[in-house]
């Protein structure tokens, strides 16, 4: 089948789309977008989390078919300058020490992402919620959260100045 | 103390906490891991597995797969090329399994496709018929009479020692005399333990692409711990010499030991050769639970001796691991579980045996910790019950105890160089203490995400008991018994652009660790340049050994250290040549590399790199070796069998819902000695990292095998499961720096020490808190509530 979608704002086309390919396996192998991940391909790791219609979703559960006409956003898609320019939370990712492995960070980064849309200041619990369904295997969550607050700060930093 | 990296400085360097090169792609999802990998005309492999832990092979039929649309080979023991069997230490271990097989889940045949669905489809299509045999599942099956062997024909370098052809390897430690020291004890203590099968549940799912070569080679890109290894295990299986064997490391999604043994390494290259075209193999978190070897699970029998002032007399003890069906690195681990049995303590009279099985339970091998962390589990308990008999407080009857620098090993080896172990002890002991009942809110309403069971909502603090206990544990660093354990790095110094640059090649594995970041820190120290490459691992460059055993930033970084040294020699020749004639300082003094510039030790410019190098390049490439060691005598254990010791110690505050057994860990605090910390953040990092993998052993982490059919009962994230946000606590981190002089800067291996001591720190917690004796790990709810 083909599938038509947006992704990252710009429309693309999938072709020759067996009918129980996942938005993931689509992404990754049909668009040539392997930001997101494939580290459980059964929605309990959130490493292939991307936005549907600006809600997250893990991609491995949804199927390619039901992402026909809708819009997707995936970790390439967050650094919404282009040309290089990373988003706040991409760089307090670095910037934090929350990137050892790398494997479940562009579902983190989705998901904090996310958060941060929604609840610019939140406090740690807030955090942990939001990001409980992300397993992380390196970092034992502390320079994750570190991150996530680091992004806060600077965001509240910046409205203030 | 001494600090060994006084006087040393260069912005970014060692001892800063520069960010990590490839941060950058990994947050843009620009990195490529092996499962990102692709290629024109690419197949996709997939791996038929045994739904049998023991059988027969009686016929394999593959007719029907082959015949369908879109497959291009499939593979049985049948169409091997060349050796049929591969292993990390013993060669056991069937590429494909040879008419038996014996763990659930072993590899019976490949296929290749078109489309990754079709290969599974495939290989659906192919009709083994099976015979059951028998399954040995634990000491008291395998080592009874008659029992199946697993292996009858081994001739291995441990089968002529072993007591019983199930067991891999075996190995006794005797030390001081036992039975005399017993007589002498006010306090005996004897304690079985057990510990369940731990996954190294690294996210990125095994995974290569192999794409065959014009010469009749293969190029791999592979996400693996030791690249040379797995060509050196790879070659002979696909009947190519090793120059044909041409190996990149792709991106690695975590390894935590998993990656040590091959997993795809040597079915994508026989696809590929077999097709003509490039074949990718990923495993889906189903199939990566069958395709790496697991941490042993343990049974552990422990008696402890002390006098009533708090001294140990003795320690005796038998450690039964869970080797699984083939070796593995089983006799390594047996080798550090003995070595390391009694824990960082000055114990004069020692009576240790430790062993590994063979079973037709999953293989078992490397993973973070390697044999210090059973022990660990029992020897902690075992402390705090002694203690408790005597009437003392545990941490302090654990510093009356502890070893300290020139301290005797059980092995008779001397340590030498800091052990800090009571100071660690007395660190974690000083850390303000979390507040009591976080989830109470001004509200009134509990937080229930603060809570034992959180959103669950299963209690609002009815029930709630805090608990805290200590551990401190003793890890080797680098491979031991003997191994000569080097790595080469080549180093390039060459103007780019009107500057310097270094480059360093090295073959080491980055599986998340961050070598890569300390590598450009020590060429940044050493070569006083701004800008470092860091080129590509592959197999072009010398072995690095593996990224295994807290090893890297020791052997490869001591090889970049060294590679750097002699590229500074040369430069320093080129300078001396070009421009001593006009400056006497360039024969008489001391001369640095720093900024870009030599200069003398006072200070002084004599010039600059640029100006230095010119055109010219200075290239070098050296392997590096840390001091030797020596095997155990196989009958005492005797021998100077590790490199260099390493320590952590925590403390775990919990709080248990004692009516449902529920556990929340509130914090969890680690300090050790990382001799010298040359990157602050990712230590801490490691160091939060390991002690997060300790207590997901501590209250989650098991793969159930079952004992009646030997088959994995849970291999999903669904039912293995693994610390979350929530489940994971404040980790705070105190950093001691204490030199080992004979370490490059002084360091000490970290990563897996704060994985040993964590374990017995939460499972002390909720002994305290419950007065329960848990003898087992991971603690389930229902050994908290007896139902």
């Amino acid at each position: 089948m083909r599938v038509n979608f947006t992704v990252n704002g710009r429309p693309q086309q999938a072709d020759d789309v067996w009918e129980g390919e996942s938005l993931l396996y689509v992404l990754r192998e049909r668009l040539g977008l392997p930001g997101s991940k494939n580290a459980c391909e059964q929605g309990e790791c959130g490493s292939c989390t991307v936005r549907l219609d600006g809600v997250p979703v893990c991609a491995c559960l949804v199927a390619a078919g039901q992402a026909e006409g809708r819009e997707v956003v995936t970790v390439e898609g967050l650094a919404a300058g282009g040309q290089g320019e990373l988003a706040p939370v991409q760089q307090a990712f670095i910037d934090a020490g929350a990137v050892q492995c790398g494997f479940c960070t562009p579902g983190l980064l989705v998901v904090a992402d996310d958060l941060l849309a929604h609840t610019p200041q939140p406090s740690d619990a807030d955090i942990r919620e939001a990001l409980s369904g992300n397993l992380c295997r390196c970092t034992g969550y502390e320079k994750i959260l570190d991150a996530v607050r680091l992004a806060a700060a600077r965001a509240g930093a910046g409205q203030e100045g | 103390m001494r600090d060994l990296t006084q006087g040393i400085r260069a912005r970014g360097g060692i001892g800063e906490s520069t960010l990590r090169p490839d941060g950058t792609l990994k947050v843009s999802g620009e990195f490529a891991y092996a499962s990102d990998l692709w290629h024109e005309d690419m197949l996709w492999g997939f791996t038929l597995r045994s739904p049998h832990a023991h059988a027969r092979i009686l016929s394999v039929d593959v007719t029907e797969a082959l015949r369908t649309a879109g497959v291009h080979a499939v593979m049985t023991h049948d169409d091997l090329p060349a050796e049929t069997r591969y292993g990390l230490e013993i060669k056991d271990t069937p590429v494909l399994a040879d008419g038996v097989v014996r763990h659930h889940g072993e590899p019976v045949a490949l296929v290749a496709a078109d489309h990754p669905e079709t290969a599974r489809r495939a290989a659906a299509k192919i009709k083994v018929e099976y015979a059951q045999l028998p399954v040995v599942t634990d000491e008291k099956t395998a080592t009874a009479p008659g029992a199946p062997l697993l292996h009858p024909a081994r001739d291995d370098a441990h089968a002529r020692h072993s007591p019983h052809p199930n067991i891999v390897h075996r190995q006794p430690v005797v030390r001081g005399d036992v039975a005399a020291a017993r007589e002498l004890a006010d306090v005996v203590v004897r304690g079985e333990y057990e510990m369940g099968m731990q996954d190294q549940a690294f996210l990125g799912p095994e995974s290569g692409l192999a794409v065959p070569a014009e010469d009749g080679g293969v190029d791999l890109y592979i996400s693996t711990q030791w690249l040379h290894a797995d060509r050196r295990q790879v070659a002979p299986v696909i009947g190519l010499p090793e120059d044909k064997v041409r190996m990149t490391l792709s991106g690695v999604g975590g390894a935590f030991g998993g990656r040590e043994d091959l997993s795809m390494q040597a079915h994508a290259c026989l696809l590929a050769l077999r097709t003509g075209k490039p074949v990718k193999i990923v495993y889906n978190r189903f199939e990566s639970f069958f395709g790496h070897v697991h941490r042993h699970p343990a049974k552990l029998v422990y008696e402890h001796g002390a006098t009533r002032d708090g001294t140990l007399l003795y320690v005796r003890c038998r450690i039964v691991l869970d080797g699984g069906a083939y070796a593995s690195s089983s006799p390594a681990v047996v080798g550090n579980a003995a070595s390391l049995a009694v824990g960082p303590y000055v114990v004069d009279n020692v009576d240790v045996e430790a062993l590994a099985l063979y079973t037709n339970n999953p293989p078992c091998g490397a993973m973070r910790g390697f044999g210090a962390v059973q022990a660990c589990f029992a020897y902690e308990a075992q402390m705090d019950r002694v203690a408790a008999e005597l009437g003392m407080d545990p941490v302090e009857f654990r510093q009356r105890n502890a070893m300290a620098q020139g301290a005797v090993m059980p092995t008779g080896q001397v340590v030498d160089s800091p052990a800090p172990v009571a100071e660690l002890l007395r660190r974690v002991k000083a850390m303000p203490l979390p507040p009591e009942r976080q989830w109470e809110t001004a509200g009134g309403a509990p937080d229930l995400r603060a809570l034992p069971g959180g959103l669950s909502n299963t209690t609002h603090g009815e029930g709630v008991v805090r608990g805290i206990g200590y551990a401190v544990g003793i890890k080797n660093v680098g491979f031991s018994e003997g191994f000569d354990d080097y790595s080469t790095a080549r180093v390039r110094l060459e103007v780019v652009g009107g500057e310097p640059v270094a480059t360093v090649h090295t073959a080491m594995a980055e599986v998340g660790q961050g070598g890569v970041t300390v590598h450009a820190q020590i060429a940044r120290t050493e070569l006083g340049v701004a800008r470092v490459t860091i080129n590509p691992a592959d197999t072009r460059v010398g072995s690095a050994g593996s990224t295994s055993a807290s090893r890297q930033t020791y052997v490869t970084g001591g090889a970049v250290k060294r590679a750097c040294e002699a590229v500074r020699e040369e430069v320093l020749e080129l300078g001396r040549a070009r421009f001593g004639p006009y400056h006497p300082a360039w024969a008489t003094a001391e001369l640095l590399l720093e900024d870009g510039k030599v200069v003398t030790d006072g200070g002084e410019v004599l010039a600059d790199l640029v100006d230095v190098l010119e055109d010219a390049y200075v290239e070098r490439e050296l392997e590096w070796r840390h001091r030797p060691t020596e095997p155990f005598d196989l009958r005492t254990g005797q021998g100077r069998g590790h490199v260099q010791y390493s320590f952590a110690a925590h403390r775990a505050v919990v709080e248990v819902d004692t009516e449902l057994g529920l556990v929340k860990v509130v914090e969890l605090a680690c300090a050790q000695d990382v001799g010298k910390a040359l990157n602050p953040l990712s230590v801490t990092g490691q160091i939060q990292g390991g002690s997060t993998q300790g207590l997901g052993l501590a209250v989650m982490e098991e793969i159930v095998v079952d004992p009646a059919t030997a088959k994995v009962r849970n291999p999903s994230f669904t039912d293995y499961l693994i610390p979350t946000i929530l489940d994971t606590p404040a980790i705070p981190v105190d950093i001691l720096e204490l030199a080992d002089e004979h370490a490059p800067y002084g360091l000490r291996g970290v990563g897996e020490a704060p994985t040993l001591s964590s374990t017995p720190a939460v499972v002390a917690a909720i002994r305290q808190a419950t007065g329960l004796a848990v003898r087992r790990v991971p603690v389930r709810p229902e050994h908290l509530t007896g139902t």
